[in-house]
């Protein structure tokens, strides 16, 4: 195969989400149908018209030595845990040049958030405004940048082909996988750890969100709150963590006797131009970001088998995607067994492509579709549109090659769909 | 009341264990902050806003450079504390 057009391949995983604190618990709690949504019990959420959200399972202090956690924006505690468990899991035992597995020069590091250190930058602020200029803390800048969970994994694994974080709101996290895909397939380096991270559980995003009327108030309810493709869906529930997968060139890897998941085998990526926040209605931009995943790679249809959705439980988003695989598959969509497992995770916004990633890899692996819970009473449009695994997990076909899709869009209309397949 | 060279060595030791991690026992009058103690620069700003609200006393950054050991940074308390 030309330099140009490499064969990538899944080699580590790692997570830390409101299921669990790394990766085999998360997946457990996914295949069991468990929801990660709690009530917030903080005193500020009190007067918030939002007290619920899928709050992290194993606080990161718990992790993390306290001199390097109090240096660490909590996005980027997230992904050092999640990265860290996904360097190990792909038999890593040191950093690049240390490790003679890796040369530090073909080894690079995307990670991704949505939205960055806002819980330093608006903590810092109060420090700022209650204590004085003085106190504010000297680690503050490299903490709120957006590119500081990639910077701080780079220098974990010691990467130094290129260390990178897209930005796409809620589709951040799988383009940082997209981006590692193409630093491979293209020849810029052999290895990537890459994923998405976010921490944007704090007042001001929550009122925020739910100003836009963009999360559901079902505080009743927490576990039920998530409903993706429900009738009953009123909006997304804001979740934190983080998810993250190590790319490696498949020569790389089986040169060194890699353990192989899954070989990623692209992204089709495509924007709205429609709004800065409504998705398109009728899954147009979808669509064409389906149809570029097709037109770019070997990707055959009728291996499609699974599609982790984006599937936020928002009205009109979760049944414009379904609409859009439709419109681009056909019949082909008959096979996709459809999983929203947002309604277990929340959204974490730029780490769901990251969370979502393990997720849709180790569904190819283990072979079993998660369930979408909450789905009482299915909205007639999703029904007509696709099949959705609900209330529990599904068996995938147990013979020959078997590919599935993870879709993540954003608001500013961004659309980045990637595709795996079993090996 | 001022505080005696004793307590500015043990309020430092305080201080770097809570930034650094360093145990406090390790905190010596000869220890270097950034060659012994994983103090870096940044952290060094913080150990110095540290002390100053500890030992009242103003620690201008020109002033910080020379603070190389604990000894430096003691014996500048000493000399400075309100």
């Amino acid at each position: 195969m030309s330099p140009t057009n490499r064969t990538v391949v899944v080699t580590g995983i790692g997570a830390t989400t409101p299921l669990g604190g790394d990766a085999a618990s998360t997946w457990e709690g996914l295949v069991a149908g468990r929801s990660g949504v709690r009530a917030l019990e903080q005193e500020w959420a009190a007067d918030q018209a939002v007290r619920i959200a899928a709050q992290i399972a194993v606080e990161p202090g718990e992790v993390i030595p306290r001199p390097q956690a109090r240096r660490l924006d909590r996005s980027a505690q997230f992904a050092l845990i999640a990265a860290k468990e996904a360097w190990a899991d792909a038999g890593y035992t040191d950093t690049a040049g240390e490790d003679g597995n890796v040369d530090p020069d073909r080894l690079g590091a995307v990670i991704a958030s949505g939205i960055g250190g806002v819980t330093t930058l608006l903590d810092q602020y109060d420090v700022l405004k209650e204590k004085g200029v003085r106190r504010v803390s000297p680690h503050t800048v490299p903490m709120l940048m957006p590119n500081g969970p990639s910077a701080n994994v780079g220098l974990l694994v010691g990467a130094r082909a290129g260390v990178h974080t897209p930005v796409s709101a809620c589709a951040s996290g799988a383009e940082a996988i997209g981006y590692a895909i193409e630093m491979i397939r293209t020849g810029r380096a052999d290895v990537v750890v890459a994923g998405g991270t976010e921490a944007a559980i704090h007042p001001l995003p929550i009122a925020a969100f739910g100003n836009m009327m963009a999360m559901s108030k079902n505080n009743d309810d927490p576990q039920g709150a998530s409903r993706p493709y429900d009738i009953g869906r009123d909006g997304f529930v804001l979740g934190e963590g983080a998810g993250v997968i190590v790319l490696e060139s498949a020569e790389h890897a089986a040169k060194r006797g890699a353990r192989v998941y899954a070989e990623a085998v692209g992204q089709g990526i495509s924007a709205d131009g429609h709004d800065i926040v409504q998705p398109e209605p009728e899954g147009r931009g979808i669509a064409h970001a389906l149809q570029n995943l097709l037109d770019n790679t070997d990707l055959n249809p009728a291996e499609i088998m699974h599609v982790n959705a984006h599937a936020t439980s928002t009205p009109a988003g979760d049944v414009a995607e379904l609409k859009a695989l439709r419109k681009v598959f056909g019949d082909d969509t008959d096979h996709f067994a459809v999983s929203g497992t947002k309604s277990m995770t929340g959204h974490l916004l730029g780490g769901a492509g990251g969370v979502e990633s393990v997720a849709t890899v180790l569904a190819l692996y283990h072979r079993i579709a998660p369930p979408t819970i909450n789905v009482d009473n299915l909205d007639p449009e999703a029904e007509a549109a696709a099949d959705v695994v609900r209330g529990e997990a599904r068996k995938l076909p147990v013979e020959g090659r078997i590919a599935a899709l993870n879709d993540s869009f954003g608001f500013g209309g961004h659309n980045v769909v990637l595709a795996f397949r079993t090996v | 009341m001022a505080a005696t060279q004793e307590e500015i060595v043990a309020g430092l030791a305080d201080i770097v264990n809570e930034i650094a991690g360093i145990p406090v026992e390790d905190v010596q009058l000869e220890k270097s902050f950034t060659d012994d103690l994983d103090v870096d620069s940044l952290s060094m700003v913080e150990v110095v806003v540290a002390a100053e609200e500890r030992f009242d006393v103003k620690i201008p950054d020109d002033d910080v450079k020379n603070l190389k050991t604990v000894g430096d940074a003691t014996k500048y308390i000493l000399e400075h504390q309100g």
